[in-house]
């Protein structure tokens, strides 16, 4: 207890509990100010921080670049889609299906890809994101290219999905676990075995770890966070499609993790509220500079992300100083 | 039988232009040891040089022959702009500044030329088959891509083992730190491989846009595939690529021209045609997996 109070006195601390709490109070405030609008961003942003948090594991605390991260998008939404496109809106059963398709996947994936370094490693975890992606492409009783609309889950009595306030609340609830088990993770044996092995593989096999298994377990994790983040953003527009786990979408999550801060607790809800902002802010800036420019917002963004990987090493969690994480074990 | 042959010379006019992208990735990445996502932009790029020079001159040779030097400089522009900062960084790095500039030449396209694709027509000269065997005729335009491709493949094969930039090439390629103690020039060196690499590109990009179509992204999918070849054929080998991207070719095609009749049988119509080229590009990918299970560095992959 002692060490979230000390945590709350530094910047980082104070900034981080700010935020959370302005995030908290988000839908109160939409209400408030009549912009439902900003609700749907700020429901995209929870789910999307979760996809974050749960790439930065593996990507931030692991080293594994991996670049297939949105098909757990896919998968999770999926599975959801799917389930109540028969008839079966029973979240009970459609959550926990989604989460153990997506973690399976993780682990097939990472005993494949696992075995291989560096560029490989970067393009078999793309190509089998592809492939699924071209499964969703392919399922024409599903939509296929044209994505399907679905029914939300439903559990019923306990919470009503199709409330925004309260399906946003749930969210945010399930970014905080998360976030807790993130923070557990990194800190756990588990944890630093995957983050020793990314700085010196050679000597956590001399140590005598297995560090393919613990890696893959990392992997699977990251998975099952990362189906539960589809469900989520299945449920959010009550439509599943294949662009869900588009690359460039996989892509975007590496820019988020990066931006954030690799390898730092919330580093990556930094970076996706960051990401977020840009991509809401640059369009109408731009057309204030000239009408008609903000359609053409990403020919800024682009630039932008090259200058990021050239020179913001650190991201923005860096901006707070050294995290005391670092400093114990790095 | 006669259709099986014509299916499987698209697939060798298919794996020839993935070829030629390949070529380039593989290069950078085996001298360079840069991850350049970007590469399929230049494809892009190409393809749009030649649309334009293709409408000034009102030719498709001229057009196309004027676009080739316009992509070498474009590639040595970016080389020197942003690539030459990346050899050095991490492959994180790479994969997210390239892919920043993925973004950055999509939108270029739409600003310049408009969210509508263009087409380019298929030159009057080349509008018409030719007989392979005799009774079996096939577009001369798509054989022309066979010779033209099979010609840049001989080309670069000399290039590379016959020649002194090709001995460079491959002294980079196994330790690029020596060659520059030696006192070769290597920046230069680096800078003409990645302007080698945008031409390989833009060729493949504007032979291709007649059959396809010139449209904003169209470099995107097409480079996964060529990244799947170089991983299939070994990071850095040429001869691996030129054989996955036969051996891919050949399985894209196959399955877009036989996969349809043969899902009909159990599935409806409809079904079978959306499912059947999803179903070739999902077999690219097991034969990705089965190889690399086999051969974690690839086919002709060094090994680590």
């Amino acid at each position: 207890m002692t060490g979230w109070l000390a945590f709350l006195r530094t910047p980082r601390g104070l900034a981080t509990a700010l935020l959370l709490l302005a995030l908290a109070a988000l839908p109160l405030l939409t209400q408030a100010f009549d912009q439902r609008y900003l609700l749907s961003i700020g429901t995209r942003i929870v789910i999307w921080a979760i996809a974050a948090v749960s790439l930065n594991m593996i990507l931030g605390y692991g080293g594994m670049v991996s670049f297939g991260h949105a098909v757990f998008f896919g998968i999770g939404g999926y599975a959801v889609g799917i389930l109540a496109h028969h008839g079966i809106t029973n979240g009970w059963i459609q959550w926990p299906v989604g989460i153990v398709a997506a973690a399976t996947w993780a682990a097939l994936v990472g005993a494949l890809s696992l075995r291989t370094r560096g560029l490989y490693f970067i393009m078999i975890t793309l190509a089998f994101a592809q492939l699924v992606y071209y499964v969703g492409v392919g399922l024409e009783a599903y939509g296929a290219d044209d994505g399907l609309n679905i029914s939300r889950s439903r559990f019923s009595g306990l919470i009503n999905l199709r409330d925004k306030a309260s399906f946003y609340w749930l969210c945010l609830a399930l970014l905080c676990a998360t976030l807790w088990f993130s923070g557990r993770f990194a800190n756990s044996r588990f944890g630093l075995v995957v983050r020793g092995a990314k700085s010196n593989e050679l000597r956590m096999m001399a140590l005598g770890f297995p560090v393919f298994r613990y890696r893959l377990a990392a992997f699977t994790i990251a998975g099952a966070f990362g189906g539960l983040s589809g469900i989520l953003l299945a449920n959010e527009g009550a439509y599943i499609s294949p662009a869900m786990m588009s690359w460039v979408k996989s892509g975007d999550l590496i820019v988020i993790v990066v931006l954030g801060g690799m390898g730092t607790l919330f580093g990556p809800l930094f970076g996706t509220i960051a990401f977020f902002a840009l991509e809401e802010s640059l369009p109408p800036l731009l057309d204030l500079a000239r009408k008609g420019w903000g359609e053409y917002w990403q020919i800024v963004f682009g630039p932008l992300l090259v200058l990021i990987a050239l020179y913001a090493k650190g991201g923005i969690d860096s901006l707070f100083g050294r995290s005391s994480d670092e400093r114990g074990h790095g | 039988m006669d259709y099986l042959l014509l299916q499987m010379l698209n697939g060798v006019q298919l794996g020839l232009l993935m070829f030629l992208l390949a070529a380039g990735l593989t290069l950078t990445f085996g001298i360079m040891d840069l991850v350049n996502l970007a590469h399929g932009s230049l494809y892009m790029m190409g393809a749009y040089f030649a649309w334009t020079l293709i409408g000034w001159t009102d030719s498709f040779v001229l057009g196309a022959l004027l676009a080739l030097p316009a992509t070498f400089l474009l590639g040595i522009v970016v080389e020197a702009v942003v690539a030459r900062r990346l050899y050095a960084r991490d492959h994180l790095d790479q994969v997210l500044a390239t892919f920043g500039l993925i973004l950055f030449f999509n939108e270029l396209v739409r600003v310049l030329w408009g969210a509508a694709g263009k087409s380019i027509a298929v030159p009057a000269f080349l509008n018409r088959t030719v007989e392979i065997l005799p009774g079996v005729p096939y577009p001369a335009y798509r054989f022309a891509i066979i010779v033209v491709g099979g010609a840049v493949a001989l080309l670069l094969a000399w290039l590379v083992a016959r020649t002194r930039i090709g001995m460079l090439i491959r002294a980079g390629a196994s330790n690029r730190r020596m060659i520059g103690a030696l006192g070769v020039n290597i920046e230069l060196l680096f800078t003409l491989v990645f302007g080698l690499g945008a031409v390989f590109a833009g060729l493949a990009g504007l032979m291709a846009a007649p059959i396809t179509s010139v449209k904003i992204g169209m470099g995107d999918d097409i480079l996964i595939l060529a990244f799947v070849i170089i991983v299939i054929g070994g990071i850095g080998s040429i001869k691996g690529a030129f054989v996955a991207a036969m051996v891919v070719g050949q399985i894209d095609i196959v399955g877009r021209a036989f996969l349809p009749d043969l899902l009909k049988t159990f599935l409806s119509t409809s079904a079978a045609s959306s499912a059947a080229p999803a179903i070739s590009q999902i077999l690219v990918y097991i034969v990705m997996a089965a190889v690399l299970v086999w051969r974690p560095t690839g086919l002709f992959g060094q090994r680590a």
